[in-house]
């Protein structure tokens, strides 16, 4: 399979403080790769640096075969970014923000209107076209950024925390839109820290953790390695033990095990936050 | 240049155009404000029946406000709108993930100041020949507002891209601008002040742009050097602008 982003030996520094350290990593064409940890774990430093945003402090990095270093414009034209927080123009309205991009972009003037009416139609925002962003709802923004990333139909799609704030129904239509990109041939990088988001979407995830990749790989066999059943037990009332097995069967003999005195017992599969917890010691929400 | 430079280049400033229309009355109002009342004040107020340089104080002090208009107005339009975009809109992220040069951002983020800077003057200035016609407008005028309402809306795209708090811009406009407005020979003649501060005021980029936009509103001989001053001012915070968008994606 074709790799359409190479990352070698990327390490991103601030001052002193090293958001990326030494990351490796290919994202193969056409699939949705999620990029998943804690808040602060380098994931948005990663995407800045993939999408020209700000410059490695070493390593090398290609995206549909350029040099993100040495051809930054040929990197701009193939790739569609969703940031994490809104990067509308306020002062302009939805049709306008597009039309923006489309230019931004160079998108023959003559196509601007079909093309913008065809990605309104594909997020449901048509009706929406002419009012200004501050008319809208969290997810409709989302929408309409989604859109606007994909005017110039790239190549590859980033999409930084593209569900954090919207409500489970937007969440839920946001995924549907994400895996017909994809559908379509469009490659997603997608940044998340919600664990069912990457469990549903994603084909491959890599777990990253304080600047470090510290797991990659597909989901289920992510969840093999700490096994794929968990029992979780709450002790004394006050705080939960996780036990992993490699299935059902083992995890039902060890509660049979438990002595009466455990009281809330819950037999479940392992998930990736059950990776995470694993190999970090902590919750992906923690901090 | 290539077509695809200037068309990037309305690009950029196509943003802030459809902006301006849509609110083109309440910021032409907005920025009329001051200057209408630094004229009242100083021209009819304070400057009454005063004259310098053999001419009533009122003709004096028109074109050193028209600089001063000129100077906020570039400034503000370019430098408050680009730090806006860039640190509370985040659309300016937009613009630079494109595949835009840096020549074409850097100038449709300054043409926006210039037109407005220019609008406003040219407003100004209609208000103001009401009162008092000036005596002797020569073409230079207007190459003088042209490249002045330049220097300043460099300077705004400079300090816009270096400031990384709204604090920032606004020390910038206390501690700079507003001294710069006031001390440049806008409101007075610098060969009434000691020489010592006559230089240290021709350090301003406003002194040059007051003394070339008097003279050539008054008939006096056009101060080539002065020009020449401010035109280079402007060459620098051209270069300045091309360093700060650079240091954005550190």
């Amino acid at each position: 399979m074709d790799e359409v982003i190479a990352i070698r030996n990327l390490t991103k520094t601030y001052k002193d403080v090293s958001a990326v350290k030494d990351l490796n990593l290919n994202v193969n064409s056409g699939e949705i790769f999620g990029f998943l940890g804690p808040n602060g774990a380098g994931k948005t430093t990663t995407v800045r640096v993939l999408t020209t945003l700000a410059k490695p402090s070493s390593g090398s990095i290609w995206v549909s075969g350029f040099d993100v270093a040495k051809e930054p414009d040929k990197v701009k034209k193939v790739i569609g970014v969703v940031q994490q927080h809104l990067t509308l123009d306020l002062d302009l309205n939805v049709r306008e923000n597009m039309e923006l991009h489309a230019r931004l972009h160079h998108i023959p003037s003559n196509e601007h209107r079909k093309r913008i009416d065809e990605l309104l139609e594909y997020v449901g925002l048509m009706k929406q076209s002419e009012k200004m962003i501050e008319e809208l709802s969290g997810g409709m923004k989302k929408a309409a950024m989604i859109a606007r990333a994909l005017i110039h139909k790239p190549k590859v799609l980033f999409l930084d925390e593209p569900t954090v704030g919207l409500d489970v129904q937007v969440r839920r239509r946001m995924w549907d839109l994400i895996r017909s990109l994809s559908g379509n041939g469009t490659t997603v990088f997608l940044t998340t820290h919600y664990i069912e988001e990457a469990e549903a979407l994603c084909q491959r995830v890599g777990i990253v953790n304080e600047g470090r990749l510290i797991a990659l790989g597909i989901p289920s066999e992510l969840r093999k390695t700490v096994g794929m059943a968990t029992v979780e037990i709450l002790v004394d009332g006050k705080f939960t033990r996780y036990e992993h097995f490699p299935d059902r069967e083992a995890a039902t003999n060890y509660v049979q095990s438990l002595s009466s005195d455990a009281k809330t017992i819950i037999i479940r599969d392992s998930s990736l936050e059950d990776v995470f917890v694993e190999l970090t010691g902590k919750k992906v929400g923690e901090d | 240049m290539n077509l695809e430079i200037l068309r990037d280049t309305y690009t950029v400033v196509w943003v802030d155009l459809k902006y301006l229309s849509r609110n083109l009355l309440k910021t032409m109002a907005l920025t009329l404000i001051a200057p209408v009342l630094y004229l009242v004040a100083f021209g009819y107020g304070l400057g009454r029946g005063a004259n310098i340089e053999g001419f009533s104080y009122i003709e004096f002090v028109i074109p050193g406000i028209l600089a001063l208009t000129a100077m906020t107005t570039a400034f503000n339009t370019s430098g408050l709108k680009l730090h806006v975009d860039r640190l509370f809109y985040k659309c300016f992220d937009e613009t630079l993930m494109s595949p835009v040069s840096a020549f074409s951002i850097i100038m449709g983020k300054t043409l926006i100041g210039v037109l407005r800077g220019l609008l406003s003057s040219a407003a100004l200035l209609l208000a103001c020949l009401v009162f008092s016609p000036l005596p002797a407008v020569s073409l230079l005028f207007p190459m003088s507002l042209f490249v002045t309402c330049f220097v300043f809306s460099f300077l705004g795209v400079t300090i816009a891209l270096l400031s990384k708090t709204h604090q920032d811009m606004t020390l910038f406009m206390s501690l700079v601008i507003l001294p710069m407005a006031f001390l440049s020979g806008t409101f007075f003649s610098l060969s009434q002040v000691p020489e010592a501060l006559s230089i240290i005021l021709s350090l301003s980029p406003l002194t040059h742009a007051c003394l070339c936009l008097r003279a050539s509103a008054l008939g006096q001989p056009f101060p080539w050097f002065s020009f020449l001053i401010l035109s280079g001012f402007g060459a620098a915070f051209f270069v300045f602008c091309f360093v700060a968008l650079k240091m954005t994606s550190k």
